[in-house]
């Protein structure tokens, strides 16, 4: 067995750019980005295609060097270092697997150039093949192995070299849902066992929220946020995260002061007390999430009124769109039995936790 | 623990290695070439190290007489003091840099400076004042020294970031470059200067003018019963071939992707035989069926009662003879294309309501474009170049090759006027270049997935299979005709005037004795065999190992400056074997650089003709490795020469097969550019078949050719037994045949 990671180091982001291309008309992929991931925590990069994850990834292992800016891993300064002289070892969204090599060779790659001896080099890779369950496979090629078989034996190869940090590009893009769920679990079990600096990168918000203990969410090539699951959830720092993370609607309000810290928003003929965080009077936007979302009889006051539009039995809950003055709104009820119909005239009030004020 | 400098003292392996190789070629081994071979070690013994024939240029500079070599010595021990520096150390860089530059650029300037009669130029004479002194050609010391400087150079840029870095590919890049301008660049810019030049060694434009408009140039005579000139001869053989040469190939590619066609196998043989063959064996082929004593020209003469005629000398025997010559190259490069047209593509057309027709015609031919284009290019570019077939069937009917090549050897020996039909025969191939760019446009045509394509080609509508299988067929027949003619002709004591059988020009050719001396070779062909084989084996992995690194630095590094290399490095591509014979000629029969008359010409003109190939094979099958499959033996700790060695390599086989087979086929079969380079110690096989057919002397030229023929398949085979295969499992092997 593979001992708890002792080398497991930090990374660091110093106002890093990158620029395909010339500075007039080239992408500039990654904009002054700085961020800090500590050592044995495994954290996400999130954020839509295109939005600039795999360069931040590719940053880290060397394999792109930043226009401008300083990375860090551990205390080293590693800008200019290319990635075979780093300490970072990666999983590819393709896994990569040498297809003329065998498991074993293909996990026993990387150790020699590691100075390894024979026996060690040997004794190693048939360990890493033992964390990931496929002792028995070391003389496949990696052409005669399932897709979950080959992803496990990409991991295992960057495994066994007990990098200082070890980098996944969207590991589970290829393999079906059930696999996924599995595999990811298997990963993060082993990142908490060994205590890994990992950094993981994917699309999927369900996935982040599951094998996170920190995500970070980019956007057009910047941070849009930086938190735990539960504060990305909770308290979206902005819109974009706000409809990335989970589904929220998102409303035109009206702030005016209220006590130390609050503010008083007003939607149409509704009106409650939240935490301002930050944001002036005047014209704002409020997140709301479905399950936020309480509905009751016609006419109520202090309440917004709303119709019913469609109503969707889905076994566990039912999901409702509600017209109303300021839009449509995405409502789930766990009172299933509800006889919500189609044309019924409801009340929409919103939850005393949930709802937040969104920084535009 | 990241790696990073532990023991400062080797620090620089490679920096070190290159610095002990200077010293050696500088302090050690005889600067200019010398008489043998360097290995044979003669130079030992002849006055070494202080006689001026074999001296290092230590001794040379220490005899006070070619002191211009003695600034060499300073940027040999400046980077001593970059050693013990580390990388990251911005002086280390700075002072490889200085060193490597001035050292390499002072070494080409006091090369081109001073030659055989001193002073190269007027002005540096006046400047100076006369030299007593004189330099002969670079040797192996200066060639030494010089690639130290050149990689003291590349590692100095590497060290200030270029490339991330990367010692070994900054090396790669500026060595191709080096070599690139050395064996291309400068032998054509030398040629069209000398263009220019006029009897009294002066500069002139009037000179090229007067040899440019020349009527037996672009003369239209044949239309009114006359001699057209070589200029528009080439130019419409060229592009009849081309269109020819496409639309048979694209048939036979045809036939067998996309029919049921039963013979497959046998016409896949037969299309590759040409390519093994010199082209103007089938000129030869042509002459015994079609000239005044052929079978062909003497059963209709008797026939039709009418008197043989010399119908087939001339336009109609060089434009079969090349049709039939290059027909392969064409069937090669579109069979490629057609197989590779995703079906996926096509099922979709069809799935879209489009019938096997439509699909054909809007679908598979549009994304067979480059293809094409690429194969009328091809059959246009080899038709320019061809000098066997012109030489053989030609008759009055004048092609730049065969002029050029008058003007070089013939009696007029008259250097500007070869030099402007060469720049006339590059400007149309380069027009042709220029014109395919043009006419691909800026579309892609890629249809590879990366994914795994499972779907299957549909076949041809029968509108279009029954031409094709026609066309095919007789072709095929005609090709069999050809060989079986190749063959017994080579039997035939006389053709068309005693056709008895006999061993006798094979015994003339290839006899021996076995003495108790061991065995004489006491045929007339032997010695031209022997080089030939000696130079193809030599030429063919190096051709292969250049023509790769090429690639894998085209597709998988990124560098400022990358289109112009790739331009540079496909030059030589579009320049027809006759030019780069002529240009090599009057470039490298003088200092700095002299091979003339070596087996060295012969090798360098090899790899720069085909180098273009190799680079070709390995960019397509470079493009099907995925990137990702590098960078994770990146990240995995190998640096980017243990990546190139265990990861592309093995996986590049079946490209590094076809560059080696097709190099040392290739080098084999060239005539073009050999008939210049060939001298009478280095003499080769195909430069002494024409000279038999120059004396009418068929029968030993045919012998010898088959006698090629046989070698070759043997040779083919034994490399696709040395190299091997990498197995990469089932699923990937299937979609990867078409390499
Ligand atoms: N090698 C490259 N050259 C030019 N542009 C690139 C290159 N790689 C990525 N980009 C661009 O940079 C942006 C971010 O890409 P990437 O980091 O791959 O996004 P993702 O978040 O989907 O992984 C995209 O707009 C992409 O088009
Ligand atoms: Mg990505």
């Amino acid at each position: 067995m593979l001992e708890p990671n002792s080398k497991a180091a930090s990374v660091t982001f110093d106002g890093v750019t990158k620029l395909y291309g010339s500075a007039a008309t080239g992408v500039r992929a990654v904009d002054n980005v700085s961020l800090n991931i500590e050592a044995g925590t495994l954290v996400t990069l999130l954020g839509p295609s295109g939005c600039g994850k795999t360069t931040t990834l590719r940053m880290i292992a060397g394999l792109e060097m930043p226009t401008d800016g300083i990375v860090r891993i551990g205390d080293q300064n590693v800008t200019k270092l290319p990635a075979t002289d780093r300490d970072v070892s990666m999983v590819f969204q393709s896994y990569a697997l040498f297809p003329h090599m065998s498991v074993l060779e293909n996990v026993s790659y990387g150790l020699k150039f590691s100075g390894f001896n024979k026996s060690e080099t040997a004794q190693r890779a048939r360990a890493g093949l033992e964390l990931v369950g496929l002792a028995n496979y070391d003389t496949r090629l990696p052409s005669e192995l399932s897709g979950g078989q080959q992803q496990r034996v990409a991991v295992a190869r960057a495994l066994v070299l007990e990098p200082q940090v070890l980098l996944f590009d969207e590991p589970l893009s290829n393999l079906d849902a059930k696999l996924r769920r599995q595999v990811r679990e298997e990963i993060r079990e082993i990142q908490q066992k060994l205590g890994l600096t990992v950094v993981y990168v994917t699309h999927d918000q369900e996935e982040a929220l599951a094998v996170s203990d920190r995500i970070i969410v980019m956007n057009n090539a910047v941070i849009a946020q930086d938190g735990t699951p539960r504060d990305l959830f909770e308290a979206p720092a902005n819109r974009f995260v706000a409809d990335f993370i989970g589904e929220a609607n998102i409303l035109d309000c009206e702030i005016s002061a209220a006590g130390e810290g609050m503010a008083t928003v007003k939607l149409g003929g509704y009106q409650l007390d939240l935490p301002r965080r930050d944001n002036p009077d005047g014209k704002s936007l409020l997140g709301v999430r479905p399950n936020r979302i309480i509905i009751g009889k016609a006419g109520a006051s202090n309440s917004l009124q709303g119709r019913i539009l469609r109503s969707t039995y889905v076994g566990s809950h039912l999901e409702l769109t509600i017209s109303t003055d300021l839009g449509d709104l995405f409502a789930t009820s766990d009172d299933v039995d509800a006889p919500y119909a189609p044309g019924n005239e409801v009340s929409v009030t919103f939850a005393e936790s949930g709802p937040v004020l969104l920084n535009s | 623990m990241v790696k990073t400098s532990h023991q400062q003292a080797f620090a620089h392996p490679t920096l070190l290695l290159w610095l002990i190789v200077g010293w050696a070629g500088f302090f050690l081994l005889p600067w200019y070439g010398v008489e043998d071979s360097i290995f044979t070690f003669t130079w030992m013994t002849e006055g070494y190290p202080t006689d001026d024939d074999v001296a290092p240029a230590f001794f040379h500079a220490l005899g006070g007489r070619k002191i211009w070599l003695l600034p060499l010595v300073a940027f040999l021990i400046g980077p001593l003091f970059a050693l013990r520096r580390d990388k990251s150390d911005p002086l280390h860089a700075k002072i490889l840099i200085i060193c490597g530059a001035l050292g390499f650029g002072w070494l080409i300037a006091q090369g081109f400076s001073i030659g055989i009669r001193g002073w190269n130029f007027q002005w540096m004479a006046s400047l100076f004042g006369p030299l007593e002194d004189r330099q002969f050609g670079m040797g192996t010391g200066a060639m030494l020294t010089a690639s130290a400087f050149l990689f003291m150079l590349t590692q100095g840029i590497a060290g200030r970031g270029a490339v991330n870095g990367d010692i070994f590919v900054v090396g790669a890049i500026g060595f191709v470059v080096t070599i690139v301008a050395a064996f291309v660049f400068y032998p054509i810019l030398n040629m069209l200067a000398s263009a220019f030049v006029t009897q009294e060694k002066t500069y002139s434009v009037t000179v090229f003018f007067e040899k440019f408009t020349d009527r037996r140039l672009w003369g239209l005579g044949c239309f009114e019963g006359g001699r057209c000139g070589a200029a528009w001869n080439s130019l419409i053989l060229a592009i009849l071939v081309g269109f020819l040469t496409t639309a048979l190939g694209l048939a036979f590619a045809l036939v067998v992707t996309r029919t049921g066609f039963r013979f497959k196998k046998v016409l896949r043989a037969l299309t590759v035989l040409p390519i093994i063959t010199p082209p103007f064996v089938i000129g030869l082929a042509i002459i015994l069926l079609f000239g005044l004593s052929g079978n062909v020209t003497r059963f209709v003469a008797d026939f039709l009662d009418i008197s043989a005629t010399r119908w087939v000398y001339g336009m109609p025997g060089v434009l079969i003879a090349q049709i039939l010559a290059f027909t392969p190259i064409a069937f090669l490069v579109l069979i490629g294309v057609v197989e590779g047209v995703s079906p996926s593509m096509e099922e979709a057309a069809q799935t879209l309501r489009a019938d096997k027709w439509q699909t054909f015609k809007t679908v598979t031919l549009p994304l067979m474009r480059p293809g094409l284009a690429n194969a009328f290019l091809l059959g246009f570019i080899e038709s320019m170049a061809d000098f066997g077939n012109p030489l053989v069937l030609g008759g009055n009917f004048d092609v730049l090759s065969t002029e050029i090549f008058f003007a070089i050897v013939g009696a007029q020996y008259d250097q500007g006027r070869a030099a402007v039909l060469a720049i006339v025969l590059l400007g149309f191939t380069l027009a042709a270049f220029w014109a395919q760019r043009f006419w691909l446009g800026k579309k892609s045509y890629t249809t590879m997935t990366g994914k795994g394509d499972s779907g299957v080609h549909p076949l041809l509508p029968n509108s279009l299979a029954w031409p094709v299988f026609v066309v095919a067929g007789i072709w095929t027949l005609f090709t069999i005709t050809i060989y079986v003619m190749i063959v017994y002709g080579s039997f035939v004591e006389l053709w068309g005037v005693r056709n008895t059988l006999t061993f006798k020009h094979y015994v003339t050719a290839f006899s021996m004795k076995l003495t108790d001396g061991g065995i004489h070779w006491t045929g007339s062909a032997w010695d031209s065999f022997w080089t030939t084989l000696q130079i193809a084996a030599i030429a063919a992995p190096l051709t292969a190992a250049v023509g790769l690194v090429t690639a894998y630095l085209l597709t998988r590094q990124n560098f400022a400056g990358k289109n112009a290399f790739e331009f540079g490095t496909m030059l030589s591509f579009a320049i027809p074997g006759t030019v780069i014979g002529v240009s090599y000629i009057l470039a490298f029969n003088v200092p700095p650089i002299e091979i003339t008359g070596t087996g060295i010409i012969l090798v360098v003109s090899f790899i720069f003709r085909n180098m273009p190939v190799g680079v070709r094979a390995g960019i397509a099958s470079m493009s099907q490795l995925d990137k990702s499959l590098d960078e994770s033996s990146l990240t995995l700790g190998a640096n980017s020469w243990q990546t190139f060695l265990n990861v592309i390599l093995p996986l590049l086989k079946p490209a590094i097969l076809a560059a080696l087979v097709y190099s040392f086929v290739r080098a084999m079969t060239a005539i073009s550019a050999v008939i210049f380079l060939v001298s009478a110690e280095y003499n080769m096989a195909t430069s002494y078949i024409i000279g038999r057919v120059e004396n009418n002397d068929y029968g030993l030229a045919i012998a010898y050719c088959t006698t090629l023929i046989v070698v070759m398949l043997l040779a083919v085979a034994l490399l696709q037994l040395l190299v091997g295969r990498t197995n990469i499992g089932r699923r990937l092997n299937q979609s990867r045949t078409n390499v």
